[in-house]
């Protein structure tokens, strides 16, 4: 693969698909082991606590049996004693793209990172593998009090806020790879918005996974005090390897009253990652979080990004886009839980399956009986390009008491062969009457998602169309 | 310069033949109109000159200016200046009017080039006038819920921005109101012009009064079996098409009997 500094354009067309060759000052081998944790633990030079809580999660994970029995067969596949836990090079990002080794930097410019740092972001922070080698935010926020670090620090240098929250909305033992991030997290970002602050432009992290038979396992805790604002965006890339890649992330996020996150993923994979990521919010009183979620690309997606509604009136969004194209497999869905009075959920997925491509959607909204005032809304929507694709939906809305409502709808529409032709006669060609068909059935809703995300998707998407007619 | 048409026979992919053996040269500035009986291929012509992936063409050739389109895919032909008014136009849920037309455009322009969006919209406007097509089409989706009249409007409508160098309609007649037939015939009028060779396709001799055609041409069993001027229409019209299947038949029959 070229080396060479390629303009923007091409960058496009490769979508984050090249790597250069690796290096790494710290590496725990491969295979899984408490060896492996003790590594991580003794080279992020980690409190007694944190090496203790992997170790325990360690062992949950290798109790947990894998959730076959409702999930896809394909888990099997991941070998675990092939992969690569924690690739490193520095244990402290820098400050500066300067400062930023040389070929990693190319990695980040060709992806684009420091010219929307520099056009609309408040934050940014770039990890390679499995620490971040940027981070930097702009100083009027840190004059607030705003924190943006990764993990890594947040937990040294914050240990009060850190340990407060971390594994609290998502315990270790939620489910098997949330079992396994907590044992080998390493990377992610930490942030803390103090009371009243509204941080107006995005901060955003950007995961890169560069080496092959590697995992990453980064974890991202949030924490917006009572009534500040605050908005997140990920992206993440990886080059396309022979073998399989793992992505097994956590993220929690608290906001406390009257407080509003919105957290925004842009996941573009190459088609041999699995990312079985577990999103969790914590909403107390009054307060807002949205998760924008959308998955491009991945071999198998299983994501399910939910909302615990703990205070009076507190509301929780997720909306998703989710698009399979052949050989991949997107599993996705919401979690809304009740448990307070008035509290109103809205959760609208829309999911595209071309070729072989499966989608599945997951849904739990769950409002018990003792609850009044309580508002679910849900819809699915579906599309389907041409008669191979296949789509699921398994909505287990569990209301109680006669006080709360609910209101479901779901659709399944397919883009036939006759309106390919008809758009083909106009001029357009095969990929993008797709493209135009698909950006028409998600358009309502990226209407929804900020300016900057709705231009990216549907660069993405267009890209994944191209794909897909080969 | 002219589209020709020549022995062409196609049928449905592993299916029957719909069209045996069928001729037809259309010169750039000339109209020519088609009319047969229900069934006797003429969408299918239609289908199959444009590339319909439902067709699979056995023999002949379609030559757009000299070039065979047969081996294009459906889009490259109609960058290459073909246009085709459906019979029955799809609807295209999520995809609105102005967007789709601006698409088909920007993707007849090279790489980099950026249509531009005020000309574009001026452009759309005064074709939408001259039409009768309210504002509120651009930004409907594509088609969908548009009644019988307004769908073939809008194929129309994008004829007209589209430009094309060959443009067939197919009964864009059927179901308009004697106003909008007007209208519409008026439009195609409009981009009649020495560099645009046309083929009507219709059942009512009605539309080339306002429409007149240089050429009348009878399609019937997935041939063209008489052409003739426009008087021919008028014939047709009174006589229906069962004389011209009865000459078929004995035309057969001489055939035949030659061959023995
Ligand atoms: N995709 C198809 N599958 C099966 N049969 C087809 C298909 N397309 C056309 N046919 C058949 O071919 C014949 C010609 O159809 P076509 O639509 O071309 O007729 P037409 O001349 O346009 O008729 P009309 O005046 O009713 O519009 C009909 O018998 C029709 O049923
Ligand atoms: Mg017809």
């Amino acid at each position: 693969m070229s080396t060479e500094v390629i303009s923007q354009i091409d960058v496009d067309r490769t979508r984050g698909d090249f790597s250069y060759p690796e290096q790494h000052t710290f590496d725990a081998g491969t295979g899984l082991s408490h060896a492996t944790v003790d590594y991580i633990a003794e080279v992020k030079q980690e409190p007694d606590w944190i090496r203790e809580f992997r170790h325990k999660a360690l062992d949950v994970f290798l109790s947990k049996p894998m959730p076959t029995h409702w999930a896809s067969k394909d888990l099997e596949n991941i070998v675990f004693d092939n992969i690569r836990y924690y690739l490193a090079n520095s244990q402290r990002p820098t400050r500066s793209w300067d400062e930023v080794p040389d070929d990693v930097k190319r990695t980040f410019e060709r992806l684009g990172i420091p010219e929307q740092e520099r056009k609309f972001l408040a934050g940014v922070e770039a990890q390679f593998d499995s620490e971040a080698v940027y981070s930097n935010m702009k100083k009027a926020l840190g004059d607030e009090g705003v924190i943006f670090v990764g993990s890594t620090e947040g937990l040294k240098e914050h240990p009060e806020i850190f340990r407060k929250w971390f594994g609290k909305v998502i315990p270790t033992g939620d489910n098997k790879f949330s079992a396994l991030n907590s044992a080998v997290f390493s990377g992610g970002s930490f942030i803390y918005v103090p009371p009243g602050v509204k941080v107006k432009h995005p901060l955003q992290a950007y995961f890169r996974i560069n080496a092959e038979n590697f995992g990453q396992f980064e974890r991202t805790l949030i924490i917006a005090d009572e009534g500040s604002e605050v908005m997140y965006m990920e992206g993440c890339t990886a080059p396309k390897f022979e073998t399989a890649t793992l992505h097994s992330a956590v993220v929690e996020l608290v906001a406390m009253k009257g407080a509003k996150i919105q957290y925004v993923t842009v996941q573009n994979w190459s088609a041999n990652v699995f990312n079985l990521v577990t999103k969790r919010a914590i909403a107390h009183e009054e307060a807002e979080v949205k998760w924008i979620d959308c998955n491009i690309g991945s071999r198998l997606t299983m994501k399910y990004p939910g909302v615990v509604l703990k205070g009076r009136k507190a509301r929780g969004e997720v909306l998703s886009i989710a698009l399979a194209n052949n050989g991949q497999h997107q599993d996705t869905g919401a979690k809304m839980i009740h448990a307070a009075d008035e509290t109103t959920s809205n959760v609208i997925s829309k999911s595209i399956s071309i070729g072989h491509g499966r989608s599945t959607y997951r849904g739990q909204v769950y409002i018990p009986r003792h609850l009044k005032g309580c508002k679910n809304n849900t819809e699915c929507d579906a599309l389907l390009i041409n008669s191979t694709s296949r789509t699921d939906t398994y909505p287990a809305i569990t209301v109680r008491g006669s006080r709360n409502s609910v209101q479901h709808e779901a659709s399944v529409s397919q883009v036939s062969a006759e309106q390919i032709f008809y758009m083909q006669q106009r001029g357009l060609s095969e990929a993008q009457a797709m493209s135009l068909s698909v950006n028409g059935f998600v358009n309502d809703l990226v209407r929804e998602f900020p300016m900057e995300y709705s231009v990216e998707l549907k660069r993405l998407i267009d890209l994944e169309m191209e794909d897909s007619v080969g | 310069m002219s589209l020709v048409i020549h022995n062409l026979h196609a049928r449905v992919s592993g299916g029957q033949e719909i069209l045996r053996g069928l001729n037809l040269e259309i010169q750039k500035g000339s109209v020519h109109a088609i009319m047969g009986p229900n069934g006797s291929g003429k969408s299918t012509l239609s289908k199959v000159i444009s590339g319909h992936p439902d067709y699979e063409v056995t023999s002949g050739e379609v030559l757009l200016d000299g070039v065979n389109v047969l081996a294009m895919e459906p889009d490259a032909r109609a960058r290459a200046g073909l246009f085709l008014a459906f019979q029955y136009p799809v609807e295209i849920p999520g995809v609105s009017n102005a967007n789709f037309i601006r698409a088909a455009l920007q993707a007849r322009l090279k790489d980099g080039e950026e249509l531009d969006a005020v000309d574009y919209y001026g452009d759309l406007y005064k074709e939408m006038d001259k039409l009768e097509i309210p504002r509120t089409f651009t930004s409907r989706s594509v088609n969908e819920g548009f009644s019988g009249g307004e769908k073939k409007r809008n194929e129309v409508l994008q004829m007209a921005m589209l430009k094309p160098a060959y443009a067939i309609l197919d009964e864009t007649d059927s179901g308009l109101d004697i106003d909008a037939l007007k209208i519409v015939a008026a439009g195609v009028n409009a981009l009649r012009s020495p560099s645009v060779g046309m083929l009507v396709i219709t059942h009512y001799q009605r539309l080339l009064d306002y429409i007149t055609p240089d050429v009348v041409h009878v399609l019937v069993g997935g041939r063209i079996v008489r052409s003739a001027g426009p008087e021919l229409a008028y014939e047709l019209e009174s006589k229906g098409y069962d004389w011209i299947k009865d000459a078929l038949t004995e035309d057969v029959h001489s055939e035949e009997l030659a061959a023995v």
